[in-house]
C-alpha cells in the first residue's frame, strides 16, 4: 500500500510521534513494523530513534520515500550501504515478502539478542589509518588467540622520516577470538591499549596491559592493510560515523573515557563466597552517580557503533536492559568453575 | 636514595692498604673501588670505563690513591673533606703513551711505584721501560725514564741479552735510601737502579722467571719469589756488586711447584722472621689449592681458602723508628671474602672482620626484615652468637682508619637471611655495617647424607703441606633440601618459625642455655586424600629420631613437615595466639604450636593443575634432559660430519648441505622472534593455588557486632580464604582445641597473583602486629570503626568493606602502565622535621624496578622512583622492605645495596678521613727514612697552603673524638706529644 502525506519540516516531532502517525494512516495501530527510508545515495537506511528520523527528514527533496515492513518477516540485509544499487530495485525487494514467492524465511534473532565478541568503534574520532577494535572476551569460551611482538615503524617527526620502536601484532591462533573478528591482523602496529598509549612501553609491559584488560581489551591498531579503511567523505555519507558526528558533536571526545570508565565499573566484579555458600556477585559499596551516566553513555555508544540500526525505543530500553543483564553475568564461567571445585561449594 | 652498600664487594680484583691511613682499598672488575677503614668508615668511587681495577697503590702520605685498570690507564684519587665529612673524589686519569709507532707492549703498565717523595710514579711497563710520572698532574718526565738500554749497559753481555729486560714485574724502592729502586724483570734479572746518579749499582742473575721482590727492613737484604714455586735471598752491600743468591728455598718441594706469586719477609725482635708467601704448592697433588703459608721459625701452617686468593698484605709496625717489622696481622682479600688472620696471638686464629662480610658464603635464598628490637631480645641475640665466635681472636680490628662521624642509628634492627644450606643469619642491620651476630642452623633435626662429625679441620701431626681451612665461605649445599624460603620473627616473644625447600616448617623459641630436647613432629597432608596424584617431585626430609643437642640461641621444638613436600612458598606466625601457618603449591594448613596439633588444611589445587602437582624439580629434570639430548645430538653431528668429510669423495657436496642446514637453522632462527602471548587467564591456568600470602587478623569476619580472630590466605589464581578462628582464652588454652571455619573465598575476576593482604581498623590504620600491643608499642586497634580489607594482586589494588565484602575502591595498576607489583609492604614514614606526625602508606616494588608510594586507604600514587634496573630480576626478587620506609636488595650474590624512602630513617656512611700527624716533621713513614731530610726541604713551599685547613680539621676532629673514643683520644695525645 502507498500513502503519502505532508510533515512540516521544521517541526518533524519525536520519532515516537511518526511511528505512531505511520501506523495511524496505515490503519496497523497493533503490528510491529520497521520503518526505513532511502537517501540521497539511493541507500536503505532504518529509521527507528530521534536522530534518524531527523537526518531523513532533512534529507527530503522534497520528497521522503519511506519503506515499511512488518517486524516478522523484515528483511534486515536490505538495509545498509549500497542496498539499492546492490540489490537493483529496492522496491521490489522490499515488496517480495508480500509476494507469492514467499522463499522459506529463516528467523535468525534481532542483533540485541547476540552477545557482541568485536566491535570498531571511535571510527568518527581517529584518523582513518587507525582502527580501534574492541575484543569482548567474557561470554565466550574462545581464546583471545593472538600474540604480539616487537619491531619497528616509520614516523613523520620535525626531523623527517624516524624509524621508531613499535608493538605489532606477529600472529592469530586459529579460531581464536582475534581471528574469528577479522578486525586484526598479524604486522598491525598497536599503537593503544584501553586508551594508553603504548610507545615507550617494553613487549612485556604491553603484554601486562593486554592481560590485565583481557576482559574488555579496546585495541588501536595502524592496520597493515590500510585499503580496508573506512573511508569518511561526505559521498558515501550515511554511515553512523557521519549520523554520530552530526548528533553527538559534543559527546564524542569523551566517548572513550566514559567507556573505560563505565567497563571498570561492571568488567569483573569479583565474587565472594559467604559461609552460607552461595557464590554471589560482589556489591559496590556505594553506587555513584557515575556509573549511571555511563550506562547512558554506552547506549550512545551502542546507536554509534552498531551501523545505526536500533530497532525501537521500546526496543531501545530492552536493549540496554540486555546489556546490563550481559554484564552481570560476566561471573557465569567463574562461578561454573567454582562448583567443578567440588571443595568450595561443600562449606 | 641508595645509601650504603653491605656485604663483599662482587668478583673484587685489586687491594691496596696504606699503613699512614690505615685505610684498605678493594677494586672490582667491574670498575668500583671502595675504602674501609674503622666499622663505619667506607668510601665508595666508581671509574667511568667499567674496566677491571688490576692494582691499587696509596700515595705514601698522603689521602690519594693511584689505580691501574685493564685498559691500561692510571687514575688518581683523592679523599677530600666536603661538608664536614670526607669524600673519595677522582682528580686525574692519564693514559701512558709511548713514542709514535711503539707496540702497545712499550706502554703496556705491570708494575707501580708509588714513590715515598709522594712527587713521582714509578711505572714499570711490558717493554721494560720504567716511566716516571709526576703527582698529583700525572705527566710524564720524560728526561727521567729507565730504558732497558741503560740498565743493559752496565750488565756484562754474558750474563744477559736484551731479552732478559723484558716486562718489568716488580719495583721496590729500598727501605731506607729512596734514590735506590729495585726493578725485577720476568726473566729473572734483578737490578738496583741510583736513581741519582741515573745508573745500575748491583745486579742479581736469577735463573727463574721472576714472580716478585721484597726488601728486608733494613735494606741489608731483599728476597725474590719465582714461577717454580722457590724463593731467594739476596745481599746487598757496597762491597759486591754481582752478588751471589745467599739461600735459595723451595718450600714445598721436591717437586714441582705452583709459582709463588707475593712474598714478605717480615723481622721480629725474637730474631725468627716470618716468611708469608702466597701460592707454592706442589702442582700436582695441591696445585688446586688457593694458599697462603706463613712461616715463622718451626711454625708453619699453609692457609687454605675456598676461593681464589686475589691478593694481601701484612700490617707492621709502620713506626720508622721500631727496629723490626713485627707483623700483627695478615689481611687476605680471597673471590668471595675476606679473611683477617691474627698473627700475634698462638695458633694464629682469624678476626671476626666487623664489616665486608660474605653474605653468599652459602647462596641467599630468602631475607626477612625486623626493624626497632627490644633490647632484651637484642641482647640475648648477640649473647648466643658470641657462643658460636669463641674461636675467632680477640683482637681489635686492625684496619681502623678514619673517624665515624655519623649519628648513632636510631633503632636496632636486624636483618635475618636464609641460605642454601638450611642457615639463617642474624645480621645487625642498624648502621653501616652489616655484621654478623649470630647464625642458626635448621640442619641438626634432619638425617642427611653428610656426617656432622666430618670435621675439615681435623689433620693428622704429619700432613704436608700444613694445610688449614679458613675463612667461612662455602657455596656447597649438602643438601638442596634444607633451603630456607620463608622466615617469620616475632620480636616480643621471640618466636621464630622458619620453613624450607622441602615443605618443612620449624617453630623455634630462643633460648639461652645449650639444651637437648626432642622435636615434636607433625605432618600436614595439604591434598587431603584427593586421589590419583603423584608427586614427582625431591622426597621430604628424614627427621632424626630421639633428642637432639642444640647450642644456644633459637631451638626448634615444633617440625611440621607438608605432604607433598613442596616449597613452602608463604609463612605466617601469630605469637600470641601460639598458631603458625604455612603454604605450598598445594594449599596451607594452621598448627596450633601451643597443643602441638593441626588445625586444619585447606586444599587449594585445581584439579587439572598437573604440573604443581608433580613439583617443580620434575620440570627442571626434564629441562636438563632436553639440553643434555640437544647437546649430544649437535656432536653426534659434528662427529658425523666429519667422518663423512674424511671418508668420502663427495666431501664437498656433504658440506655444502651443512652449509645449507646452517642457514636454514639460522634462517628459522631469526623468523621466529620473540613474542608473547595474550591471554585471558583462566582458573585452569597452572599454579593457580600456589600459596603466595597468609595473614592473621582480629577483625570482623562473619558479623559487625563481633570480631574474632582470623587467617586469610591467597593464592596465585587470584583467590583469597577468610577462616575464622576461635582461640580459647589463656587459661583454657591447653584444654580446648583452637577451631576453625571457612567464613569467605573471594574470587578477584582479573585472576592475578594476590600478593598482599591487609586488614585496616577502623580509623583505617593496619592492624598492629600481634604482642605490639600488648608491649606498649602500638595504639591498640579501633575496634569500633568498620573494618577494611585490603586485598593487593600483582595487578590491582582492592579495599573492600567489612564483614560483608563489597568492593570499595581499586587501583589498577598493570591495566593502566603495564607494571605488575612484585613486592608491597605497608611503611610508616614519619616526618623529619616533627615527631608528632607519621603516616602509613604502601610501599610497592614491581617488576620495572620502580618504587611507588600508594597512599592508604585512597589508594593514591604519592611517588614513583626507578629503583632497580627492570633486568636485574634477582635484585628485585631479592627486595626487602623495612617498616620504616628503607630497604634492601642484591646487587649481586654479595652484596646488598641499601635504600631508603624516608626523610628521617636514612643510614648511609658519614666519615672523617684526616692525615695523621701531616704536619709533624719527625714522623717518618715506615720505608721513608733517609729522604726525610729532602722532603723536608721540599716540603714546606708546597704544604703551607693546606698548612691550616689541616690544622682546623684536626680540631673539628679532635672535638669530635673527645666526646666518643677514647682510643682516637690517645691518637690525638701521641699527635701533639709529636708536634711538641
Amino acid at each position: 500500500e502507498f500513502r503519502r502525506f505532508s510533515l512540516e519540516r521544521s517541526k518533524p516531532g519525536k520519532f515516537e510521534e511518526f511511528y505512531g502517525l505511520l501506523q495511524h494512516v496505515h490503519k496497523i495501530p497493533n503490528v510491529d513494523v520497521l520503518v526505513g527510508y532511502t537517501d540521497i545515495h539511493g541507500d536503505l537506511l532504518p529509521i527507528n530513534n530521534d536522530d534518524n528520523y531527523h537526518k531523513a527528514v532533512s534529507t527530503a527533496n522534497p520528497l521522503l520515500r519511506i519503506f515499511i515492513q512488518r517486524k516478522e518477516d523484515a528483511d534486515y540485509s536490505a538495509f545498509g550501504t549500497d542496498t539499492l544499487t546492490r540489490k537493483k530495485n529496492v522496491l521490489s525487494n522490499v515488496l517480495r515478502t508480500d509476494n507469492h514467492k514467499k522463499k522459506p524465511h529463516i528467523v535468525i534473532s534481532m542483533p540485541q539478542d547476540f552477545r557482541p565478541v568485536s566491535s570498531i568503534i571511535d571510527v568518527d574520532i581517529l584518523p582513518e589509518t587507525h582502527r580501534r577494535v574492541r575484543l569482548y572476551k567474557y561470554g565466550t569460551d574462545k581464546p583471545l588467540g593472538f600474540y604480539i611482538r616487537d619491531g619497528s615503524s616509520v614516523r613523520v617527526t620535525p626531523h623527517g622520516l624516524e624509524k621508531v620502536p613499535g608493538i605489532f601484532i606477529s600472529r592469530l591462533v586459529p579460531g581464536g577470538l582475534a581471528q574469528s573478528t577479522g578486525l586484526l591482523a598479524v604486522n598491525d602496529e598497536v599503537l593503544e591499549v584501553n586508551g594508553i598509549e603504548v610507545s615507550g612501553k617494553s613487549l612485556d609491559q604491553v603484554t601486562d596491559m593486554m592481560i590485565a584488560n583481557s576482559r574488555n581489551l579496546i585495541i588501536t591498531v595502524r592496520p597493515a592493510n590500510q585499503r580496508n579503511n573506512v573511508v569518511r567523505n561526505s559521498r558515501t555519507s550515511g554511515s553512523s560515523g557521519q549520523s554520530t558526528e552530526s548528533s553527538l558533536p559534543s559527546s564524542t571526545p569523551n566517548i572513550l573515557g566514559s567507556l573505560l570508565q563505565g567497563e571498570e565499573e561492571s568488567d569483573e566484579e569479583d565474587i565472594v563466597i559467604e559461609d552460607s555458600g552461595e557464590p554471589q556477585q560482589i556489591p559496590k559499596a556505594a553506587p555513584t552517580s557515575e556509573s549511571i551516566e555511563s550506562l547512558s553513555q554506552i547506549e550512545l555508544l551502542h546507536e554509534s557503533t552498531q551501523n545505526g540500526f536500533l530497532p525501537s525505543s521500546e526496543m531501545n530500553s530492552s536493549h540496554s536492559a540486555g546489556s546490563i543483564s550481559m554484564e552481570y553475568e560476566v561471573p557465569d564461567p567463574g562461578h561454573k568453575s567454582l562448583e567443578e571445585d567440588g571443595t568450595i561449594i561443600t562449606l | 636514595s641508595q645509601t650504603v652498600e653491605h656485604g663483599f664487594p662482587h668478583q673484587p680484583s685489586a687491594l691496596g692498604y696504606s699503613p699512614f691511613l690505615r685505610l684498605m682499598a678493594i677494586g672490582t672488575r667491574s670498575g668500583a673501588i671502595k675504602l674501609y677503614g674503622a666499622p663505619g668508615v667506607e668510601f665508595m668511587g666508581l671509574h667511568e670505563e667499567n674496566n677491571t681495577v688490576m692494582q691499587i697503590h696509596f700515595i705514601p702520605d698522603q689521602c690519594q690513591l693511584v689505580t691501574l685498570l685493564d685498559d691500561n690507564s692510571l687514575h688518581l684519587w683523592s679523599l677530600r673533606q666536603h661538608g664536614g665529612a670526607s669524600e673519595l673524589r677522582e682528580e686525574h686519569r692519564f693514559t701512558l703513551k709511548g713514542p709514535p709507532g711503539s707496540p702497545p707492549s712499550a706502554t703496556q703498565i705491570t708494575a707501580v711505584l708509588p714513590h715515598s717523595s709522594r712527587d713521582a710514579l714509578y711505572l714499570g711497563t711490558e717493554s721494560g721501560s720504567i716511566f716516571v710520572v709526576e703527582v698529583p698532574s700525572l705527566q710524564v718526565l720524560e728526561d727521567r725514564t729507565i730504558t732497558s738500554e741503560a740498565v743493559l749497559q752496565r750488565i756484562p753481555e754474558d750474563n744477559c741479552n736484551r731479552r732478559s729486560c723484558e716486562l718489568v714485574e716488580a719495583l721496590r724502592e729500598h727501605p731506607k735510601n729512596p734514590d735506590q729502586i729495585l726493578i725485577g724483570y720476568s726473566r729473572g734479572l734483578i737490578v738496583l737502579w741510583d736513581l741519582q746518579n741515573n745508573k745500575v749499582t748491583h745486579h742479581f742473575l736469577g735463573s727463574q722467571q721472576l714472580e716478585n721482590l721484597y726488601w728486608q727492613r733494613d735494606g741489608s737484604k731483599f728476597i725474590s719469589c719465582h714461577y717454580d714455586g722457590s724463593y731467594t735471598q739476596w745481599p746487598v752491600s757496597s762491597d759486591n756488586r754481582q752478588p751471589e743468591p745467599l739461600e735459595n728455598t723451595v718450600p714445598y718441594g721436591p717437586f714441582p711447584c705452583k709459582a709463588i706469586s707475593k712474598i714478605y719477609w717480615q723481622t721480629t725482635k725474637n730474631g725468627l722472621p716470618y716468611i708469608i708467601f702466597q701460592g707454592g704448592m706442589p702442582r700436582a697433588s695441591y696445585g688446586d689449592r688457593h694458599s697462603i703459608s706463613v712461616i715463622h721459625g718451626s711454625q708453619q701452617t699453609a692457609f687454605d681458602f675456598t676461593s681464589r686468593v686475589i691478593d694481601f698484605f701484612i700490617i707492621f709496625s709502620s713506626e720508622p723508628a721500631a727496629e723490626f717489622d713485627d707483623p700483627s696481622a695478615m689481611v687476605v682479600l680471597a673471590e668471595e671474602e675476606l679473611v683477617v688472620i691474627d698473627l700475634k696471638t698462638a695458633g694464629w686464629p682469624a678476626v671476626h672482620p666487623p664489616y665486608l662480610a660474605s653474605l653468599h658464603c652459602s647462596a641467599i635464598t630468602c631475607s626477612h626484615h625486623v626493624s626497632n628490637i627490644p633490647l632484651k631480645l637484642w641482647e640475648r641475640i648477640i649473647s648466643a652468637g658470641s657462643k658460636q665466635n669463641i674461636h675467632y681472636s680477640t683482637m681489635p680490628w686492625p684496619i681502623d682508619g678514619g673517624t665515624n662521624i655519623a649519628p648513632d642509628p636510631p633503632q636496632r634492627d636486624l636483618l635475618l637471611t636464609g641460605h642454601e644450606d638450611g642457615t639463617v643469619r642474624f645480621w645487625d642491620a642498624s648502621g653501616v655495617c652489616l655484621h654478623l651476630l649470630y647464625k642458626l642452623s635448621t640442619v641438626r633435626v634432619f638425617l642427611t647424607d653428610a656426617d656432622p662429625n666430618d670435621n675439615m679441620n681435623t689433620l693428622g701431626e704429619d700432613e704436608w703441606p700444613p694445610l688449614r681451612k679458613v675463612g667461612t665461605f662455602d657455596p656447597y649445599s649438602d643438601d638442596p633440601r634444607l633451603g630456607i624460603q620463608k622466615i617469620y620473627l616475632c620480636k616480643y616473644s621471640g618466636y621464630l618459625a622458619v620453613a624450607g625447600t622441602a615443605g618443612q616448617v620449624l617453630v623455634m623459641e630462643l633460648n639461652d642455655e645449650d639444651a637437648e630436647h626432642t622435636v615434636d613432629h607433625a605432618e600436614a597432608d595439604l591434598l587431603q586424600d584427593q586421589e590419583g596424584y603423584r608427586w614427582k617431585g625431591h622426597e621430604k626430609l628424614k627427621t632424626r629420631d630421639g633428642p637432639v643437642r642444640f647450642e644456644a640461641g633459637f631451638q626448634p621444638f615444633v617440625l611440621v613437615q607438608c605432604q607433598p613436600p613442596a616449597v613452602v612458598t608463604s609463612l605466617a606466625l601469630h605469637s600470641e595466639w601460639k598458631l603458625v601457618a604455612f603454604g605450598t603449591s598445594h594449599g596451607f594448613g594452621l598448627f596450633d604450636h601451643q597443643q602441638k596439633r593441626l588445625v586444619f588444611v585447606k586444599c587449594t589445587l585445581h584439579p587439572s593443575d598437573q604440573l604443581a602437582l608433580e613439583g617443580p624439580l620434575s620440570r627442571v629434570k626434564s629441562l636438563k634432559k632436553s639440553l643434555r639430548q640437544s647437546f649430544r645430538r649437535i656432536r653426534r653431528s659434528r662427529v658425523s660430519s666429519r667422518k663423512r668429510r674424511v671418508g668420502g669423495g663427495n666431501a664437498s657436496e656433504v658440506q655444502e648441505a651443512n652449509a645449507k642446514f646452517d642457514q636454514d637453522a639460522l634462517q628459522e632462527m631469526e623468523l621466529a622472534p620473540v613474542q608473547r602471548k595474550i591471554e585471558a587467564r583462566s582458573a585452569e591456568d597452572s599454579f593457580t593455588g600456589f600459596v603466595r600470602t597468609l595473614y592473621f587478623a582480629d577483625t570482623f569476619l562473619r558479623d559487625s557486632s563481633r570480631h574474632c580472630p582470623s587467617l586469610w590466605a591467597g593464592t596465585n589464581g587470584g583467590t583469597v580464604y577468610a577462616f575464622c578462628l576461635r582461640v580459647p582464652p589463656a587459661e583454657r588454652r591447653m584444654d580446648e582445641p583452637v577451631r576453625a571455619e571457612q567464613a569467605k573465598e573471594i574470587q578477584l575476576m582479573h585472576r592475578a597473583p594476590v600478593v598482599g593482604i591487609l586488614v585496616l581498623d577502623g580509623r583505617s590504620t593496619p592492624l598492629p602486629e600481634p604482642l605490639e600491643v600488648a608491649h606498649d608499642l602500638s595504639k591498640s586497634p579501633d575496634m569500633q570503626g568498620s573494618h577494611q580489607l585490603l586485598v593487593v594482586s600483582e595487578e590491582q589494588f582492592k579495599v573492600f568493606t567489612l564483614p560483608k565484602v563489597s568492593s570499595k575502591l581499586k587501583l589498577k595498576l598493570t591495566a593502566l602502565e603495564g607494571c605488575r607489583v612484585r613486592k608491597v609492604t605497608v611503611a610508616n614514614f614519619g616526618s623529619c622535621k616533627t615527631d608528632d606526625y607519621s603516616e602509613n602508606d604502601l610501599a610497592v616494588l614491581t617488576n620495572l624496578g620502580d618504587i611507588q608510594i600508594i597512599s592508604l586507604p585512597f589508594l593514591k600514587l604519592q611517588i614513583r622512583y626507578p629503583c632497580i634496573r627492570k633486568e636485574d630480576v634477582s635484585g628485585i626478587a631479592s627486595c626487602v622492605f623495612t617498616k620504616y620506609g628503607q630497604g634492601f636488595y642484591l646487587i649481586s650474590p654479595s652484596e646488598f645495596e641499601r635504600f631508603s624512602l624516608s626523610t628521617k630513617w636514612l643510614v648511609e656512611p658519614r666519615c672523617i678521613v684526616d692525615m695523621p700527624e701531616v704536619t709533624s716533621n719527625n714522623h717518618v713513614h715506615n720505608n721513608s727514612g733517609v729522604e726525610n731530610a729532602a722532603r723536608k726541604s721540599r716540603g714546606p713551599g708546597k704544604n703551607s697552603g693546606d698548612h691550616g685547613e689541616d690544622e682546623r680539621k684536626s680540631g673539628r676532629l679532635m672535638e669530635h673524638a673527645l666526646l666518643n673514643d677514647e682510643k682516637v683520644l690517645k691518637e690525638i695525645q701521641s699527635t701533639l706529644e709529636g708536634g711538641r
